[in-house]
């Protein structure tokens, strides 16, 4: 249905060759200016040594990005969890969102990353303190999404439902939710991001394995090059786990094309 | 589908789909209390064409919401089929349509048409089979996978009138279905709307209660045209239309259908209500 012009396919093609041939340019100038000034390497390593150290550090490096994408997802799940359940009280009673709502945001004064000390203190140097300091940065942009969403959903549309007789459950169902979607997946763009960002922080605080904890002790010894290796895996989960979003949110809104068109 | 089929065919006095006996109706605007509607008495019968017309702020709308339930009246009864009705039990009893199409943009035009059948309860493949058997008859084959927002103004129109349409309930409550429309789309619709509503056989008629400002639309499509008083809403006149179905466009500038015109501007206090004989109609 859709007729693909051969603009379109100039346009796609242009929307990933120029950053492409920024990023490449900034490579080579990275490459070049370590090998005139003499860097030593321990200080800044060229791309040509962080990608050596990706290759032979592979055994070490693969299995520490498992374990921080573990933490990332059940992290991210479970704030996705919270902030769905969080979001539907709040926009079910006038009550629960006058009792609750100031204090979720005021939360965000808090430096959330703070608190892994203390849930290291409570839960030990395994899994469980990163997953945790992941879904309290992921909780925020997910529930306040979700209630957004939900009080976008149209009140004539909704009376519509009414007038046929809908249940509330229906109404929730065939009005709410799919009026909330978009504002979710909005959410959970930024959620993502900023899961990346809470397992790293949990790793650094005390862990024994991920790839904060690799980067932490590679920096100790002065390995540069694998810590920056280690931040070209996160940088590529963090893409990924993005793109995989976005990806979700073009298959399950179809109608969204349409819509933005106008 | 005959929604009267235990009904005998020949029902010596129509049976009253609709009455309203007494209604008022008040709200709370800034700490003031206002009168929307002022003891409203009407019936509708049973596939009968209804039209309300009256300025804006009269409560015409207020009134189409007490009816299907959404709002309750400060005072009242209304009767659904003989039966007293609380606001509750009138929710679903009804198909309303109201100016915006209310389509809903993440559904397919299907998909919106099929939405009362759903609400209802029939399971969703069956009620996309019933929905897209009727395509055709509202004009939109060829469009059953379209969103709205693909859809032109008419069209969209039209998949709302089909959903209503396909709630299956004896009553039609339609609030200024065609006012977001520019005039051509207008009146195509409303021709459509009439040659839909005057073949289907008189059991299977469904009432209909029409919302309108447009003196043109109430007089070509209605029976009766009620005009009500600015507010607080009260029945200003009766008027039954005196045009024989099935109605024609042609109809617009016959002599009866601008001496009712003139009865009906001047009810709205639009016109004086003495004609000057100079430029009355023959």
């Amino acid at each position: 249905m859709t007729v693909t012009s051969r603009r379109e396919v100039g346009d796609r093609i242009g929307r990933w060759l120029w950053p492409a041939l920024v990023l490449l340019a900034l490579l080579a100038a990275w490459e070049t200016a370590v090998r005139l000034a003499d860097t030593p390497r321990w200080m800044l390593p060229p791309p040509t040594a962080v990608a050596a150290a990706l290759r032979d550090d592979r055994a070490l490096l693969l299995p520490n990005a498992w374990v921080t994408l573990q933490e990332i997802l059940l992290g991210f799940a479970l704030a996705l969890l919270a902030g769905l359940l969080t979001g539907v009280a709040i926009d079910s009673s006038r009550t629960i969102e006058r009792a609750l709502y100031p204090l979720i945001i005021a939360s965000q004064t808090i430096p959330l990353v703070a608190l892994a000390p203390i849930l290291l203190i409570w839960f030990g140097y395994g899994l469980l303190p990163k997953v945790l300091v992941t879904a309290l940065v992921a909780f925020f942009p997910l529930a306040v999404n979700t209630v957004d969403g939900l009080h976008a959903a149209d009140g004539e549309t909704l009376a519509l439902l009414r007038s046929l007789g809908a249940s509330p459950g229906q109404r929730f169902r065939l009005v709410k939710l799919p009026s909330a979607l978009p504002h979710l997946f909005t959410g959970a763009r930024i959620a993502i991001t900023f899961s990346v960002v809470g397992a790293v922080f949990g790793e650094l605080v005390g862990a024994s394995a991920g790839l904060g904890y690799l980067m932490e002790r590679a920096g100790a010894q002065f390995q540069t090059a694998r810590v920056f290796a280690a931040i070209v895996l996160l940088a590529l989960i963090g893409v990924t786990l993005f793109a995989s979003v976005a990806l979700l949110e073009r298959l399950l809104l179809p109608w969204r094309r349409h819509v933005t068109r106008e | 589908m005959p929604l009267l089929d235990s009904h005998p065919p020949r029902t010596p006095v129509a049976a009253r789909r609709l009455v309203l006996a007494h209604v008022s109706a008040t709200y709370v605007e800034d700490g003031q209390t206002l009168t929307a509607l002022d003891d409203l008495s009407l019936s509708v019968t049973d596939g009968e064409f209804v039209a309300l017309i009256g300025p804006s702020g009269c409560g015409k709308s207020t009134l189409l919401d007490i009816i299907s339930g959404l709002y309750t009246p400060s005072a009242g009864d209304i009767r659904l089929d003989g039966e007293t009705t609380t606001t509750a039990s009138r929710l679903g009893r009804t198909a309303y349509m109201r100016q915006r199409d209310l389509l809903m943009p993440w559904r397919s035009a299907l998909d919106n048409a099929a939405l009362a059948l759903e609400v209802h309860g029939t399971p969703r493949r069956r009620a996309r089979t019933l929905a897209r058997a009727r395509f055709a008859e509202f004009g939109l084959v060829g469009f059953e996978d379209a969103y709205p927002a693909q859809l032109s103004g008419g069209m969209r129109q039209r998949v709302a009138f089909l959903r209503t349409v396909l709630a299956e309930r004896p009553l039609l409550l339609l609030d200024e279905p065609f006012g977001a429309l520019d005039a051509l789309s207008r009146v195509g619709l409303q021709t459509w709307l009439l040659d839909r509503w005057e073949a289907a056989a008189q059991p299977t008629r469904q009432a209909v209660l029409l919302v309108t400002h447009d003196v043109d639309e109430a007089i070509f499509l209605a029976d009766r045209v009620v005009v009500l008083t600015p507010r607080p809403g009260r029945i200003a006149h009766i008027e039954p239309i005196d045009l024989l179905r099935p109605r024609r466009r042609e109809m617009v500038t016959s002599a009866p259908f601008l001496a009712h015109r003139a009865t009906l501007l001047a009810a709205l206090g639009l016109l004086p209500s003495t004609p000057d004989p100079a430029v009355s109609t023959p």
